[in-house]
């Protein structure tokens, strides 16, 4: 395991960036979740409260041209990747005005327009695609990343140990972005993974591969910097294990028993919005009546995108039929 | 009339690809051994393309079946036209979250918004003593996917057109390519024409019993027509060319006309493709049919390694001509 330096670091303005797809992400989970309760939404959820700061370090240096693959836990993911809320809303209620008409749902959300290309139930998968989306970026000759997110489950799947040595050897513009929250499903980390640092298989593909604090908006943007421009520049995939803890559990409604209470307590305490906040008004990066309007704004386009959605229509039952084959099935 | 040369299936093959390539600077084609550097594939069916068309756009890849099927799903779905080769169809098992889980269905998922223009090459067939996991047909597995094209040449033109119809087509295809194929010399246009997937070809016009194959089995079938003549039976083969979408409208136009069936292919019998094809002719046919379908496939019994045992696991000339002349109410 290389050692991670913390350079470059972020600017204020970035750090800024940094705090509002954060508090986008939050505000987003929050409202989803109290959708749940109140049984306007229904599905499966599993919330990435908590790691907020992954994708919202690492999507402000990329552009809609750059790629994502995510998984089932990865809203954060595409929120952080501007995704726009309206669609994501209506996706979630299962109506036609969703990002894929209804006919995905929260764990296949895709906007190909903000790069969001694939989101995945099965867990390793966005692994093998995110490869052949680098791929493509290194045959047009583009700056193109790719990005794959995953969690530490994933790393033990035989699609992790295939994509990071295929990615190796062709050198592709790739970042492995493993968020390794602690748990695979109910699993501990050291019951399920045979090494306590997963940035330590990178080594054996060799590339290289760093721990992060996941929680760190400085440790963060510096990691993601470093692999997005090796990729950027031709030199090849990096993987990024980033530390983090996921507050909700595995599913919604998930009663936590594998772990202690005080475990969970203490993990909570390190949630990284509220430290981040009071770092940036206390070095002048924003102001307290910046980030109160920052954060009602960003509310009032949660609440607008959830009313949008709920209002959607359902799709019609002929859509069974269309998007099986490009040319629709006869009835 | 165009010009024509005699090849074998795998020629056909080598030439379409060449072909394919020449012509659009997107198409792609990788597997394990492929390049020329490796030999140009164990079956040579892509040899001469990496030394043509470069080592960016023909690759050999590591013994990686998922990783091979992701990045071509990747590359895709930016804007690519991969080829990939899985070396033989029992290797597509270890591929198949790819395959059924993302290939399969990222369009509908996606609500339409993701193309997954990709075509898979697999060899099988038994017949070369190569036992249990070397020569199984699973069309049916394939078949049994919504979103994914299954194709099933039997003679060296089709290999061709039909591959190049894959190539072009905007859904995901597997084309199987089978040992009781591929060393039949045929007459290959050297400007080869796609031939359009979902159609069926009639081999022979008949009027007593229909007989619906491909692959292998066509050839088998084609046998068993003269011995049928001599025994006075007027067969109608129809040789189905793509297994999914299947061309409904020839068989049962077919079936009309003679009132009998036999469904003949490699595949496993229980579960097998014939199935679905007997039971469609039953709801559309049924007061039209003057003898009940018999379906000719496998034993229930994985690919055995003894010659003796192999040989009584295919689907004889006589068995054929057996069922066929029952059915038409001669035996």
């Amino acid at each position: 395991m290389a050692e991670q330096s913390n350079s470059p670091a972020p600017s204020p303005e970035t750090l800024v960036d940094i705090y509002r797809r954060m508090i986008r992400i939050e505000r987003n989970d929050d409202t989803i979740r109290k959708a749940m309760r109140q049984g306007k939404l229904v599905m499966p959820y599993y919330s990435a409260r908590g790691q907020e700061v992954i994708p919202s370090a690492i999507s402000t240096q990329l552009s809609n041209e750059d790629t994502i693959c995510t998984i089932y836990r990865g809203i954060h993911d595409m929120v952080a990747k501007d995704m726009p809320l309206r669609p994501l809303w209506a996706e979630i209620a299962g109506r036609v005005d969703g990002t894929c008409k209804g006919k995905g749902g929260p764990m296949h959300l895709t906007h190909p327009e903000t790069g969001v290309m694939v989101t995945t139930g099965i867990v390793g998968s966005s692994m093998p695609i995110a490869n052949g989306l680098a791929w493509a970026a290194q045959l047009d000759g583009s700056k193109r990343v790719s990005i794959a997110y995953f969690g530490d489950g994933a790393s033990n799947i035989g699609a992790f140990h295939e994509s990071l040595n295929l990615a190796s050897l062709w050198k592709l513009p790739v970042i492995f972005v493993c968020q390794n929250n602690g748990f695979a499903e109910h699993t501990r980390y050291e019951n399920g993974t045979s090494v306590d640092f997963i940035s330590k298989r990178a080594a054996g593909y060799g590339m290289p591969g760093y721990t992060v604090d996941g929680n760190d908006p400085w440790a963060m943007y510096a990691a993601a910097h470093q692999a997005i421009s090796r990729a950027r520049d031709g030199e090849g995939p990096t993987l990024l294990e980033c530390k983090t803890f996921r507050f909700m559990g595995h599913v919604l409604g998930d009663d936590d028993k594998y772990m202690t209470k005080e475990e969970k307590a203490e993990a909570m305490a390190k949630d990284p919005l509220p430290a981040f906040r009071a770092r940036l008004i206390a070095e002048g990066h924003a102001t307290e009546d910046q980030l109160v309007k920052m954060q009602a704004d960003i509310q009032a386009e949660v609440d607008d995108a959830m009313a949008f959605g709920l209002a959607s229509a359902f799709p019609s039952v002929d859509e069974l039929r269309r998007d099986v084959f490009a040319e629709e099935i006869p009835a | 009339m165009s010009e024509t040369t005699k090849m074998h299936a795998f020629q056909a093959v080598n030439a379409a690809l060449h072909q394919a390539m020449a012509a659009d600077p997107k198409v792609l084609v990788f597997g394990e051994d492929i390049a020329d550097r490796e030999g140009g594939g164990v079956t040579g069916a892509t040899i001469g393309l990496s030394t043509k068309f470069g080592d960016a756009r023909v690759k050999s890849t590591p013994i990686s079946e998922q990783a091979i099927i992701g990045a071509a799903i990747g590359a895709a779905l930016a804007g690519y036209k991969p080829v990939a080769e899985i070396m033989l169809m029992n290797f597509t098992t270890v591929a198949m979250d790819m395959i059924f889980n993302h290939a399969a269905k990222l369009r509908f998922m996606s609500g339409g918004q993701s193309t997954v223009p990709i075509t898979i090459r697999t060899l099988t067939g038994a017949g070369w003593q190569t036992a249990g996991q070397h020569a199984d047909h699973l069309e049916g597995w394939f078949a049994h996917a919504a979103g994914i094209k299954v194709v099933a040449p039997s003679t060296p033109a089709e290999y061709g057109g039909l591959l190049l119809s894959c190539i072009q087509d905007p859904d995901p295809c597997i084309i199987i390519e089978s040992a009781g194929t591929l060393f039949i010399p045929g007459d290959v246009a050297v400007e080869q024409e796609p031939i359009p997937l979902g159609k069926a070809r009639i081999v022979q016009e008949g009027t007593d019993v229909t007989i619906v194959s491909w692959s292998s089995m066509v050839i088998r079938s084609m046998q068993a027509l003269a011995p049928l003549a001599e025994a006075g039976i007027s067969a109608e083969l129809v040789d189905l060319r793509t297994v999914s979408p299947w061309d409904r409208e020839t068989v049962l136009k077919s079936v009309a006309k003679t009132g009998r069936l036999v469904v003949v292919h490699e595949a496993v019998r229980n579960f097998g493709p014939g199935a679905e094809i007997a039971a469609t002719v039953n709801e559309e046919l049924f007061g039209q049919l003057k003898a009940p379908v018999r379906r000719l496939g496998a034993p229930y019994s994985p690919v055995p390694f003894a010659k003796v045992l192999e040989d009584a696991y295919l689907v004889s000339v006589d068995s054929i001509v057996a069922a066929v002349t029952e059915v038409a109410g001669k035996g």
